[in-house]
């Protein structure tokens, strides 16, 4: 490796960790946004997935990839009870429910001794190397573009469209709206042990409201066109806290207007585009 | 002692109910989940807090000053962020989105300005005393509470029911076209809705900041994990399922403290709303209507 690629690597090493585990959560909520449906639980199954992994790490001699699968595993039973029940439903159960999680499992990581408390977890080991989160991230990217290009992709857009119709013709729209949602606390589970493996220390708040509101804006800030859309809004609002300092106090008020506004004024999002496809549908 | 247990839990029950009152209304005429909901409750409390603390008012005109702003804010913050949705008929989730990004926005404004430390109320706000029912001890804020939530849902009952206004109001619930085919001013009522529960937010937050005395920009996220639970436990938009609700909760929770642990008592709320969401997905009273995929 060139000097100066090492020198880059080691100087920006933090925030390339933040990039890419940014860029997973991302997706992660991307997942759940192509099937129309919203969970506002995306901070609470990275928390899962941090505290899982952290636990693991510390209590036990499993190798990483193990950890990390015990990451994705843990949150994938949290949704699947918040999930099951709500997904019959119209979509804003789901989204109640899942901010519910994210509260009750705060309190949960507050009282407990084994999380360490409103203190939190330290001395977690730095397994998280910048090859691992990027070839993962990589991997899921790859991945939720395949799917996005085959049949379940072009069911997935048609059930965003209009689910009455998508159900009409054919597609068993509760078991997408799970199988999405599954998917999606696995990825937001795997970025939470890799962001915990990576700072080393864990907290309840950092994975509360503010968090669950964050993934959600680089999702919205980037489209759901396609996968690359939220990555890209990830990217954006990862390193422009860093470019301009001043913006790192207003992250909150930065946030949420991002998510105002492009409500409001781009409802597609900056990268509109939607997915390519080999074969063009009838 | 289960008296005791027992009357705790229905005023804790009454505070909940208090609070659900307005958020079920908007979820019911407006269906729409708002998230900024625990902002007026914030903004009630605080605007009172600064009344009595600041202004020196006492706390009978510091409440309804409370109660203004919180129903004035949530107007101004409906035209302004749900009016251009409804007008584009954007879906439901787009509204929750753009109130929870909202949230976070006010939140955070609200915090860098005022700081995060706990307020509380100057002594003497509330009379020290108080009454003994048999066994049962009962302190002026939790009478008060209970007092008013009952007149706020008598209130809130008599306008829905009663008066020409709720009939409108329910109207629009039912159908907001077929509302403004009968001459039913449809903007007029969504703005009712919000201006009344703002005013029911504001109302919430100051008798619960009293009781608690522990004001803080944060206080009504933390009062929303209990908000959701009553609007799901009691059906989305049922008023009367909310009132329900916020009792069970309320006795619930204190009863899971007094004979399990104490810690078991924020966990209450969401394993409720989880084994209805299963069990019963209506509510309570079954009266929402539910719409399945």
């Amino acid at each position: 490796m060139p000097i100066w690629l090492d020198d880059f690597l080691w100087t920006y090493q933090t925030l390339i960790h933040s990039l890419g585990i940014n860029g997973l959560l991302a997706l992660s909520m991307y997942v759940v946004l192509a099937v129309g449906q919203l969970s506002l639980g995306q901070a609470a199954f990275m928390g899962l997935g941090a505290y899982t992994g952290a636990l693991l790490s510390l209590h036990t001699g499993l190798p990483f990839a193990l950890v990390l699968a015990g990451s994705a595993v843990v949150p994938v039973l949290a949704a699947a009870a918040v999930g099951l029940p709500t997904l019959r439903l119209t979509g804003v159960y789901l989204a109640i429910a899942t901010i519910g999680l994210g509260e009750v499992l705060r309190v949960i990581y507050v009282n407990a001794e084994i999380t360490g408390g409103a203190l939190g977890l330290g001395g977690i080991p730095g397994r998280s190397a910048t090859w691992i989160i990027l070839l993962l991230l990589a991997g899921a990217l790859g991945g939720v573009w395949l799917v996005g290009r085959s049949r379940f992709g072009r069911a997935m857009e048609a059930m965003r469209g209009d689910q009455t119709a998508a159900a009409v013709i054919g597609v068993n729209v509760p078991a997408y709206h799970l199988g999405a949602l599954l998917a999606s606390a696995a990825l937001a589970g795997v970025a939470g042990a890799l962001s915990a493996h990576s700072s080393t220390f864990i907290s309840p708040d950092d994975y509360a409201f503010e968090a669950a509101v964050t993934i959600l804006s680089f999702a919205i800030l980037g489209g759901i066109g396609s996968p690359l859309g939220p990555v890209v809004g990830a990217l954006v609002l990862t390193l422009l806290p860093e470019l301009l300092r001043p913006l790192h106090d207003f992250r909150g008020v930065f946030n949420g207007l991002i998510i105002v506004l492009v409500v409001l004024f781009l409802p597609r999002g900056i990268l509109p585009w939607p997915m390519t496809r080999l074969r063009k549908p009838l | 002692m289960f008296a005791q247990q027992l009357a705790n839990g229905l005023v804790l029950g009454a505070t909940y109910a208090l609070f659900a009152l307005g958020f079920t209304l908007m979820v019911g005429v407006l269906r729409v989940i708002n998230l900024t909901y625990g902002f007026y409750f914030t903004l009630g409390a605080l605007v009172a807090l600064a009344g009595c603390r600041d202004l020196g008012l006492s706390l009978w005109l510091a409440l309804p000053l409370g109660m203004l702003a919180a129903g004035l804010a949530a107007v101004i913050i409906d035209t302004a962020l749900l009016t251009p949705l409804r007008r584009a008929r954007a879906p439901e989730l787009a509204s929750l989105m753009v109130t929870l990004g909202a949230v976070l926005l006010l939140y955070s404004v609200l915090s860098m300005g005022l700081g995060t430390e706990i307020r509380r109320f100057p002594l003497g706000t509330l009379p020290a005393g108080a009454v003994m029912l048999g066994e049962v001890r009962l302190g002026a804020a939790q009478i008060l509470i209970v007092v008013t939530t009952l007149v706020m849902v008598l209130g809130l009952w008599v306008l829905l029911s009663r008066t020409r206004l709720g009939l409108a109001l329910r109207a629009v619930a039912e159908n907001p076209d077929a509302a403004s085919l009968m001459a039913i001013s449809v903007p007029r009522m969504v703005m009712a809705t919000s201006l009344l529960s703002g005013v029911l937010a504001g109302a919430a937050g100051v008798l619960i900041g009293l009781n608690q005395n522990a004001i803080q920009p944060y206080m009504g996220e933390t009062m929303m994990l209990r908000g959701f639970a009553v609007i799901i436990i009691g059906g989305l938009g049922d008023v009367r399922g909310a009132v329900a609700a916020g009792l069970v909760l309320g006795v619930a929770e204190v009863m899971a403290a007094g004979y399990i642990d104490s810690m078991v008592k924020d966990g209450v709320a969401f394993t409720l709303m989880v084994l209805v969401l299963w069990l019963k997905p209506a509510g309570l009273l079954g009266r929402a209507r539910v719409t399945r995929a």
